[in-house]
């Protein structure tokens, strides 16, 4: 797909299993640098446990993952952790206000985030600023999304990780965060990848993509093989004969 | 009190006994255990009480205290058993909150240092040491559980596992120490303590039982918050390996 300067995220025949289950066999891909890649495959094909690889929340069996050509296992597992952002469709919060949220990171850390930096950043992501106050408790589904990208850009990620962020929002809230990632993507030079179920959205947000299958890669490359698949099992899946 | 007396008050047993019975509660066969237990283990400890107290012998004083840390680790383990080393946890704990108190209680010349005191304030520290761990083990587990987003998600942010465990150590701290704060502000008002309304019984002055009463509730003070803490801040490391990684409970060995 492209040269290891251009590599973001490399994996190189890894495998995990959770107790006897093997969620993830053999893969070895490579996501570029600075691009939008989406991830898709029907549910259980190990995409959000690829993740949490990736974040360093949980380990390989074997294989090896490299993130800017280095192992992962030679970064601190914190730097990692800043470095390769990670947000949940969950979207799970604090209990507190947003500026608890968004400050959170750099709490971490032993430092300050100023009023004057959160508001800044609610505006990037498309919140007023008087949300800054206001307890997660009662933001909606897409605002609490906007807060929990919001909170993950605090450490600027160099790769940001995005599980489902959208498919429990409304249509008008997807297409906001569409917009936001896209911005994110061009102003911060972030690469993002993106697990979606929604395979129109991977058309037209990624400029590439991975097709994943009970725990392997099935396919990969730019997003148009979801318009022309090569493999039988990703032409039964965009059918939608696979879930 | 004669054994005839004192045999009396099994009415006390059997109206119990007779409520599970009518109301179907499946609970006669553990009253009588416990029963029967109660009866052979403080008739058991009186008469090796007995030989203690007559002997005033250093050695055994420690083998009493022993033998309680072991019956309190025995019986503690079983919430527990979902963290890992959990038995040495305990065992350090109790013997730490134990030679704590002790070398308070024996450093100031609060108590003299004969088994008459040393033997059953031990009892009282160790036992209400082991019911703190109990309750601090059964929170701490279900928090561990019912936070587990929370935690990943410091985690994810770059945060170390102590930050990632933070909340769940303190609630789960907070609520082992919970009850042993709140019985101590209705104390007297509410119930006679049982050490209190013993030596009152036996013929004490009150004022003397108070003062001694007073003495225990500041120790049980200190043995909570030390009890707690202690075991939360050699627990919560066991939850995570060398990656800053959280690692699963073990729950099916986990009886609470």
């Amino acid at each position: 797909m492209n040269t290891l300067n251009d590599t973001a995220v490399q994996f190189k025949q890894v495998s995990y299993s959770d107790g006897e289950l093997q969620i993830i066999k053999n893969v070895t891909g490579t996501f570029p640098k600075g691009k939008i890649t989406t991830l898709v495959g029907p549910s259980g094909a190990g995409k959000t446990t690829l993740f949490r690889l990736c974040n360093g929340l949980i380990s390989p069996d074997s294989g090896e993952i490299l993130i800017n050509g280095k192992n992962i296992n030679s970064y601190e597992p914190t730097e990692l952790r800043r470095m390769a952002g990670l947000a949940l469709q969950s979207a799970t919060m604090l209990s507190g206000s947003v500026y608890k949220n968004l400050s959170m990171p750099l709490t971490l850390q032993g430092e300050e985030f100023s009023e004057a930096a959160a508001k800044d950043l609610l505006k990037d992501v498309g919140l007023d600023t008087d949300f800054l106050h206001r307890n997660v408790k009662d933001l909606s589904g897409g605002q609490r999304q906007k807060v929990s990208i919001a909170r993950t850009l605090v450490n600027k990620p160099k790769i940001l990780l995005l599980d489902e962020i959208t498919s429990s929002l409304d249509r008008v809230s997807q297409e906001e965060i569409e917009t936001l990632i896209k911005k994110i993507n061009n102003n911060y030079q972030v690469t993002i990848i993106w697990i979606t179920h929604n395979l129109q959205q991977a058309l037209s947000i990624g400029e590439y993509t991975w097709v994943m299958m009970n725990g392997e890669l099935v396919e990969s490359g730019e997003s148009s093989l979801l318009s022309h698949p090569q493999n039988d099992k990703v032409k039964h899946f965009v059918k939608g004969d696979t879930e | 009190m004669s054994y005839l007396t004192l045999s009396l008050a099994l009415i006390f047993v059997l109206i119990p006994i007779f409520l599970s019975k009518t109301l179907k509660l499946g609970l006669e066969k553990d009253t009588i255990i416990a029963t029967v237990r109660s009866i052979i283990q403080l008739l058991a400890v009186g008469y090796v009480l007995t030989f203690v107290f007559d002997a005033e012998n250093f050695i055994y004083i420690t083998l009493m205290v022993i033998l309680m840390i072991a019956a309190a680790t025995q019986n503690a383990q079983k919430k527990g058993a979902a963290i890992k080393g959990i038995t040495w946890k305990l065992i350090g704990t109790f013997v730490f909150v134990e030679v704590l108190t002790q070398a308070i209680l024996l450093g100031f010349q609060i108590t003299p240092p004969t088994a008459q005191y040393i033997i059953p304030i031990s009892g009282m520290v160790v036992g209400n040491s082991m019911v703190l761990s109990i309750l601090f083990l059964n929170r701490f587990t279900s928090e561990i559980e019912t936070r587990q987003n929370e935690t990943e998600l410091i985690l994810s942010l770059g945060g170390t596992p102590k930050q990632a465990i933070h909340l769940s150590l303190m609630a789960s701290i907070k609520a082992s120490m919970i009850p042993t704060i709140e019985s101590q502000k209705t104390i007297g008002l509410v119930q006679l303590p049982g050490m209190m309304s013993g030596q009152i019984i036996a013929g004490a002055d009150p004022v003397q039982a108070v003062q001694f009463q007073l003495l225990i509730l500041f120790l049980l003070l200190t043995t909570a918050a030390v009890t707690s803490i202690m075991l939360g801040f050699l627990s919560y490391p066991t939850l995570f390996n060398k990656q800053m990684q959280m690692l699963k409970l073990d729950t099916e060995t986990n009886n609470s």
